[in-house]
C-alpha cells in the first residue's frame, strides 16, 4: 500500500508498503529518517518516541498505516532554524547523553513534558521519562537536563 | 605556532559528539543502506542439544521477494576458529537452544521474517542439561580463568586457620545469569566487494574484531574494514565477536548482496552473551577484634559445550584483605547453554558481592562497624603477590564515604528503623577493579590551517572516549580542544585495543600522548613550519606497555547504600546511593561522573532487578525481554552521588588514570544487600533481591 504523511513539516510517501510495517519502520528504512531507534520493537523502551498528531508514541507500535495523511515529528525536526531545541541544548550540555540510543526518544518525551507542564516538579519528570529506558546514565544527568530546559523555555517569552 | 593553553585534562569538556546524538545526525550500525541492500533474519534452535536434520530451504526461497536461505547444508565454509561459537553454520549440531541454525536473506525485512519463520527445520533432540549446581559430576578446574588469572591460589594453611578461628563465617552465595542489555541491539551491515568485506558493526573494538573475522573468512586483514562511528553501549556484550556479524558476513556472502541483519532484543538472550551464573561459597576466619586469618573463596560457574569461558569471579579476593592463610579457587562446567560473555566488570562484580555479603556477616559476627571492620584488615602490599600498590586508597574512600553518607553513629541493630510503611537500613561494601592498558596506535596530524588531527581505532560506546582522548591530545599539543578533531571507529585508523577491562583511557591515552609528542618534536626540528600536505606522526606503545615495572594495580571504592523496605509487600527500594572512589587522575568529571553513576546504577539494578531465568524444561531464558527482564526506569533510584579522590599515581601511564568504566558496579549489590540485612535482619545470599526472599 501507499502511506502519505507529513514528517517534520514536509509531505512524504512511501510506497509498497506492507500492512504490518510500523511507522517507525518506514521512517527508518523508507524514509532516511532513524534518528527514531529501535531497540525492543515491542513498545517496553520508548527509544523509538516521536509525536503523532502532536501525542508521544511508541512508532513502533504504530502501524504505518495508522499514520495515513498525519502528522509526525521526530527527534530531527525538533531543532529550528540551525538552532537545536531548548531540551536537545540542556541534554547535551548537561552530560545526559552517552551513548546516545535512547537520547532521540528521551529528548521526544522530555520535549512533550515541557510542552504540557512547563515547570515539572521532580516526581513530575521521573514519571514523564518513566517508559523510556537508559542503560547507560543511571537518570541522574537526564534530570538535570530536563530542569535546565524547563529553566530556559521560562525564561524565553 | 605552538600556544600555551590551559590544561583540559580535568575540564568539564562537554561531550563532542552530544549535537549529533540529540538531533539523531550520529549514524549507528544498522542505519547504513549499501545498494542493492537485502535483509537478514536469523533462525534459532528450538532446541537445546542435538542435530540438524534437515533444512527446508527450498521452499523457503520460492516465496516472493527471498534471495536466499542458507543453512550449513550451503553454507560458505569457513576456517576453523579458536572460538566454536563463531563456527557458524558450519555443522549439524546444536549446542544450545537459540543458536543459529539458518539465516533468510529477503527484500524487505518482513519477507525475511516470515519465510524464517516457515523454514522447517528437522532435529534429531538429545536430552539436556542446562542447569547449574556446585555438585555437578562434571565441574572441573580450568587451566586459567579470563584475563589470564590462575584458577587456583593458595597461601599457607586456610583449612587449619580457618578450623582454629575464633570468628568464623562460612556462606554460600549465588548470583544469577544477566544479560548486558545494552540500549541497542547488535547490528551489523556487511557488504562484500571482489574479496574485500565492509562491515558497518555494532562493536566495542573494531580492530579486534577484523582481526578475528578475516581469517575466518580465509583472508588478510586488510581486505576487511571495520566502521562503527557511534556504538549504543556494549558493557561488555559488543568486545569479542559473536555469532552474529559472523552470520550477517556470511549471508551476505552467500546472498551475493549486501545485507544487514540486527539482532531483535529477544534473540539477544541466546546470541550475544551473558553473565554466568554464579555459586560462591566464601569462609572467613578471624579474631574476635575481626582481624582476619584466613579467607578461602571458591566459585562454581558454568560455560557451553562449544567454549570455554572461565569468569575470573574470585580475583578481586586476592587483592582486597590481609590474611595470612588464604584459597581462591574456580570451578566449571559445560552445559547446554550459551556461552558466557562479558558484562561490566565480569568476575569482580559477583565476586566482590559475595565476598563483601560476606564481610558484613563477619562485621556482625563481631560486632564491629562494617567500615571499622575493613580498615583493620587494610594490607600493606597485594596480600597474594606480596607486590607494592602503585596506589591504594580504600581506606581513603571508606572515610571519605561515611563522612558524605553520614555514617556516623549508625546503630547496628538489624530491623530496628521505620520510616512510614518502609523498614529502612544502610550498609556498606568496598569496591576494586584492576588497572589494565593494552597496546594500541595512534597518529596526530598538523595542517596549515593550525588544526590537528588525532586518529586512533578507538571505539566511544557511550563512554565518552572521543571527548576524552580530544582532551588527551589538546594538553599533549599544548593547544585548546577546539584545535583538535579526533577520529576513532574504523580500521582505516591506526590500530587500537578494545573497549574493555577499563583500558580505554589508559591504553588509547598512552599512544594518543606518544604521536602528539612525535608529531610536536617533529614541529621542532622544522622550526614550527607545517608544510602545505600537513605534518603526521605516528606511535606504537607496544613496547612501552611491554616494560612496564612491576607493581599492583588496582582503583578502588566506597558503596553505601540506603535502602526500605516495604513492611506489607516485602518490596526493597534503593533511597540513597552513595560512592567515592579513587581511579587514579580523573581526566573529564562530567563523563567520569555518569561512567560512575552509570555503574553503581547497574549495580542497584543487579542486587533488586536482574536476572535471567533458564527455563531447565526448554533450556531458554524465559524472560527474554525487556518486559520481563527488568532494568532501571528513571522512577528507581531517587539519589545516586559519586565522588572520587584524587590520585596522583606515576606508575600507570602518562595520564595517571586508572579507568572507570566498571569499577562503579563492583561493591554496589553488596552494599545493598547488606542495607536490607540491616533493614529487616533477613541476609539475602541469592540475587536479586525480590520481595519473596524478604517476606516470611
Ligand atoms: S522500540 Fe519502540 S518502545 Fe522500544
Ligand atoms: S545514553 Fe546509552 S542508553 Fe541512554
Amino acid at each position: 500500500m501507499r502511506v502519505s504523511l507529513t514528517v517534520n513539516g514536509r509531505h512524504r510517501t512511501a510506497d509498497d508498503v506492507w500492512e504490518g510495517e510500523s511507522l517507525l519502520y518506514v521512517l527508518r528504512e523508507r524514509l532516511g529518517l532513524p534518528g527514531s531507534k529501535n531497540a525492543c520493537e515491542q513498545g517496553e523502551c520508548g527509544s523509538c518516541t516521536v509525536y503523532l498528531d502532536g501525542l508521544p508514541v511508541c512508532a513502533c507500535l504504530v502501524a504505518a498505516g495508522q499514520a495515513e495523511s498525519r502528522e509526525v515529528r521526530t527527534v530531527e525536526g525538533l531543532a529550528g532554524d540551525g538552532r537545536l531545541d531548548p531540551v536537545q541544548e540542556a541534554f547535551t550540555e548537561c552530560g545526559a547523553v552517552q551513548c546516545g540510543f535512547c537520547t532521540p526518544g528521551l529528548v521526544v518525551q522530555a520535549h512533550d513534558l515541557l510542552n504540557r507542564t512547563p515547570r515539572p516538579t521532580d516526581a513530575q519528570i521521573r514519571e514523564a521519562l518513566a517508559g523510556n529506558l537508559c542503560r547507560c546514565t543511571g537518570y541522574e544527568k537526564i534530570l538535570d537536563a530536563v530542569r535546565l530546559a524547563a529553566t530556559r523555555k521560562a525564561a524565553t517569552p | 605556532m605552538k600556544t600555551e593553553a590551559r590544561p583540559s585534562v580535568g575540564a568539564a569538556l562537554e561531550r563532542v559528539e552530544g549535537v549529533e546524538k540529540v538531533t539523531g545526525r550520529a549514524r549507528y550500525a544498522y542505519e547504513n543502506f549499501p545498494d542493492e541492500l537485502a535483509y537478514a533474519v536469523p533462525v534459532q534452535a528450538t532446541v537445546a542439544r542435538g542435530t540438524v536434520l534437515a533444512a527446508d530451504v527450498d521452499a523457503v526461497v520460492r516465496l516472493p521477494g527471498v534471495i536466499a536461505a542458507v543453512w550449513h547444508g550451503n553454507a560458505p565454509r569457513l576456517a576453523p576458529a579458536d572460538n566454536a561459537e563463531l563456527a557458524v553454520l558450519q555443522s549439524d549440531r546444536v549446542s544450545y537452544r537459540g543458536q543459529y541454525v539458518a539465516v533468510v536473506v529477503a527484500e524487505t525485512l518482513q519477507c525475511a521474517r516470515e519465510a524464517a519463520r516457515l523454514l522447517r527445520i528437522d532435529y534429531d533432540a538429545e536430552p539436556h542439561d542446562v542447569e547449574l549446581r556446585a555438585d555437578h559430576p562434571e565441574m572441573y578446574r580450568p587451566d586459567r580463568v579470563n584475563a589470564g588469572y590462575p584458577a587456583d591460589t593458595e597461601l599457607g594453611d586456610p583449612d587449619a586457620a580457618l578450623a582454629a578461628a575464633p570468628v568464623l563465617v562460612d556462606a554460600t552465595y549465588r548470583t544469577p545469569a544477566e544479560h548486558n542489555n545494552p540500549m541497542e541491539p547488535h547490528a551489523t551491515v556487511a557488504v562484500w566487494s571482489g574479496d574485500g568485506l565492509t562491515l558497518h558493526d555494532s562493536t566495542q573494538g573494531v580492530s579486534a574484531l577484523r582481526e578475528t573475522i578475516a581469517p575466518l573468512f580465509g583472508m588478510p586483514p586488510e581486505n576487511v574494514r571495520v566502521i562503527s562511528p557511534h556504538v549504543g553501549g556494549g558493557f561488555g556484550s559488543k568486545g569479542a565477536a559473536l555469532p552474529p556479524v559472523v552470520l550477517a558476513a556470511l549471508a551476505a556472502k552467500h546472498a551475493g548482496r549486501p545485507v544487514k541483519l540486527a539482532v531483535t532484543r529477544q534473540q539477544m538472550f541466546a546470541v550475544t552473551g551473558y553473565r554466568t551464573p554464579t555459586i560462591q561459597r566464601v569462609r572467613l576466619g578471624a579474631d574476635t577484634g575481626g582481624r582476619l586469618t584466613a579467607i578461602v573463596h571458591e566459585a562454581f560457574e558454568q560455560s557451553s559445550r562449544l567454549r570455554e569461558f572461565a569468569e575470573q569471579t574470585t580475583t578481586p579476593t586476592r587483592v582486597m584483605y590481609a590474611a595470612p592463610d588464604r584459597r581462591t579457587a574456580h570451578r566449571l562446567v559445560r552445559l547446554d547453554v550459551p556461552t558466557p560473555a562479558w558484562m561490566r566488570a565480569p568476575g569482580e562484580a559477583p565476586g566482590m558481592f559475595a565476598l563483601e555479603s560476606a564481610m558484613d556477616e563477619l562485621a556482625v559476627a563481631c560486632g564491629i562497624d562494617p567500615v571499622e571492620l575493613r580498615i583493620r584488615n587494610e594490607p600493606a602490599a597485594e596480600p597474594e603477590s606480596g607486590l607494592p600498590f602503585s596506589s591504594r586508597n580504600l581506606v581513603a574512600c571508606l572515610r571519605e564515604g561515611a563522612r558524605r553518607f553520614g555514617w556516623a553513629g549508625r546503630d547496628p541493630t538489624p530491623a530496628a528503623r521505620t520510616r512510614g510503611r518502609m523498614l529502612v537500613g544502610t550498609g556498606v561494601a568496598a569496591s576494586t577493579y584492576p588497572v589494565y592498558r593494552r597496546p594500541s596506535r595512534a597518529s596526530a596530524r598538523c595542517d596549515p590551517d593550525d588544526r590537528f588531527t588525532v586518529r586512533i581505532a578507538a571505539a566511544d560506546i557511550g563512554t565518552g572516549a572521543r571527548t576524552i582522548l580530544t582532551q588527551v591530545a589538546a594538553d599533549a599539543l599544548r593547544v585548546t580542544p577546539d584545535r583538535v578533531r579526533v577520529e576513532v571507529g574504523d580500521t582505516a585508523l591506526p590500530a587500537a585495543s578494545l573497549a574493555g577491562g577499563s583500558a580505554g583511557t589508559a591504553s588509547w591515552g598512552t599512544a594518543v600522548v606518544r604521536a602528539c609528542e612525535a608529531l610536536l618534536e617533529e614541529l621542532d626540528r622544522r622550526g614550527g613550519d607545517v608544510p602545505a600536505e600537513g605534518l603526521e606522526a605516528t606511535a606504537d606503545t607496544a613496547e612501552e606497555v611491554g616494560e612496564q615495572p612491576e607493581y599492583a594495580r588496582h582503583a578502588f571504592g566506597a558503596q553505601f547504600a540506603e535502602v526500605g523496605v516495604d513492611l506489607d509487600t516485602g518490596e526493597a527500594r534503593v533511597l540513597r546511593l552513595l560512592g567515592v572512589f579513587a581511579a587514579g587522575r580523573i581526566v573529564n568529571p562530567v563523563t567520569a561522573r555518569s561512567q560512575f553513576v552509570g555503574g553503581m546504577t547497574m549495580g542497584m539494578s543487579m542486587a533488586l532487578l536482574e536476572e535471567s531465568v533458564m527455563d531447565h524444561e526448554f533450556g531458554d531464558y524465559l524472560n527474554h525481554d525487556l518486559a520481563q527482564y527488568h532494568v532501571p526506569t528513571a522512577m528507581d533510584l531517587p539519589d545516586v552521588q559519586a565522588y572520587w579522590i584524587e590520585e596522583d599515581d606515576p606508575h600507570l601511564n602518562p595520564l595517571g588514570a586508572k579507568g572507570i568504566g566498571e569499577i562503579g558496579i563492583v561493591g554496589t549489590a553488596a552494599a545493598v544487600a547488606n542495607a536490607v540485612h540491616h533493614a529487616t535482619g533477613v541476609r539475602v545470599r541469592d540475587l536479586p533481591i525480590r520481595l519473596d526472599k524478604l517476606v516470611r
